[in-house]
């Protein structure tokens, strides 16, 4: 692949996700988008980055789009936002919002689905605590691809190896030919939406808790700052959000406070002073 | 430091698990078999063990059910890596008391979520 063939791909793909590229991503594009480029009767990356200048078709430009912000996910990954869901934002959302019985999560860019099954899981695993409840999670991706292979619930064994405890598999899959199926009860639990962050939050209504994990780490700091913006308006005033590991929101906005000795979670700023039932809890 | 045995009549997949294991920090004892496998735990119990199923002499799921009789204390952590990847291997060898399960083949990424899961890393 050529420089200037990258830098299109980078543009392209900054335009359209608002993800950038670093520099040294060149075998990452090419391994994404040698597919691409077959299935397109193309014999090369630079082949096919002259029929994506050559002629504006919205579907290669999306199928280009969509195969280079695929992202690896697997089960319960990160292992501690799920920690902190379980002993800070469950108690506390079960406590105020045991009236209504209601609780709507948010898992944006939630590629292949781990992460919303993985919440649907737990929500099972608390059995009678959340019995009656109205439970609605919905996950979202900008790769119509994910979301279908999302949809299906459909993975292989070394992606139910990957975080997945084997008790867990054993009660929620079944075994389907080579691979693993979860069951239609966690599949129901989960909406799928196709949704570009750069897009308007709006028709996707609000949230009590937002997972937006690994996905900011590849915006820049203006889109950083709009998206966390966003996201605020999107959360309901107690309610919760979770980035990944290796974000935050500290120097983009001042919206959200970080939770103390509560790393990736974040409630709004405004918000989190009188907070004491959640205070209590988190102690 | 923690010691692993591993028991599988590969020396292959003994040499490849004793690799990722000791990456992990892990002191590791090799077995070929169950029987081999008893005699290591009789003599020292170790904190992990890394089982396959189908082998000589004595398999896994004899060997698990033996080691649950002996009167030792503190039974180690034990994690199934077997090519027996259907529902009804796993299920019976959860019941027999294993801690955990790995379908072979394996890689490091998988090792350490299983050994995470159970507390060993």
């Amino acid at each position: 692949m050529t420089p200037q063939d990258y830098a299109y791909l980078s543009k392209l793909l900054n335009e359209r996700s608002g993800l950038q590229l670093a520099g040294d991503k060149q075998y990452l594009i090419e391994s994404r988008l040698l597919p691409v480029a077959r299935e397109n009767n193309c014999g090369s990356i630079g082949d096919l980055v002259t029929k994506l200048k050559a002629f504006a078709e919205e579907p290669l430009r999306r199928r280009v789009t969509e195969a280079m912000t695929i992202n690896e996910s697997f089960f319960f990954r990160d292992k501690t936002p799920f920690d902190r869901f379980q002993d800070t934002v469950l108690p506390y959302m079960q406590k105020i919002r045991g009236a209504s019985k209601r609780l709507r999560i948010w898992c944006a860019a939630s590629s292949t689905g781990q992460e919303p099954y993985s919440l649907a899981m737990m929500f099972k695993q608390a059995g009678a605590a959340f019995a009656g409840w109205k439970i609605s999670i919905v996950a979202s991706d900008i790769s119509t691809e994910v979301l279908e292979k999302a949809k299906s619930g459909l993975y292989t064994q070394f992606e139910v190896q990957r975080g997945l405890p084997i008790q867990l598999l054993l009660k929620y899959f079944k075994q389907d030919g080579d691979q693993w199926r979860i069951s239609q009860e966690l599949r129901d639990m989960v909406q799928y939406r196709q949704h570009n962050l750069l897009d308007s939050f709006a028709p996707l209504g609000m949230f009590d808790v937002i997972f937006c994990r690994n996905v900011l780490i590849y915006f820049d700091s203006k889109t950083k700052q709009d998206v966390l913006s966003r996201i605020s308006r999107t959360l309901v005033k107690d309610g919760h959000l979770l980035l990944g590991a290796a974000e935050t929101v500290v120097g983009f906005t001042n919206l959200f406070a970080p939770m103390p000795e509560k790393r990736g979670l974040y409630v709004h700023a405004a918000a989190k002073k009188p907070q004491p039932q959640l205070a209590a809890m988190s102690a | 430091m923690k010691r692993c045995l591993i028991v599988d009549d590969s020396s292959v997949i003994r040499k490849v698990a004793r690799r990722i294991l000791e990456n992990f920090g892990f002191s590791v004892i090799e077995a070929s078999d169950g029987r081999q496998a008893l005699d290591v735990c009789g003599k020292e119990m170790p904190e992990a063990i890394l089982l396959d199923w189908n082998m000589p002499v004595m398999d896994g799921f004899d060997f698990l059910r033996a080691l649950g009789a002996m009167p030792s204390g503190d039974k180690p952590k034990v994690v199934f890596c077997t090519t027996e990847n259907d529902l009804a291997h796993i299920a019976r060898a959860m019941h027999a008391g294993a801690d955990e399960y790995i379908m072979k083949p394996f890689d490091k990424e998988i090792v350490e979520a299983k050994f995470q899961e159970v507390g060993l890393i």
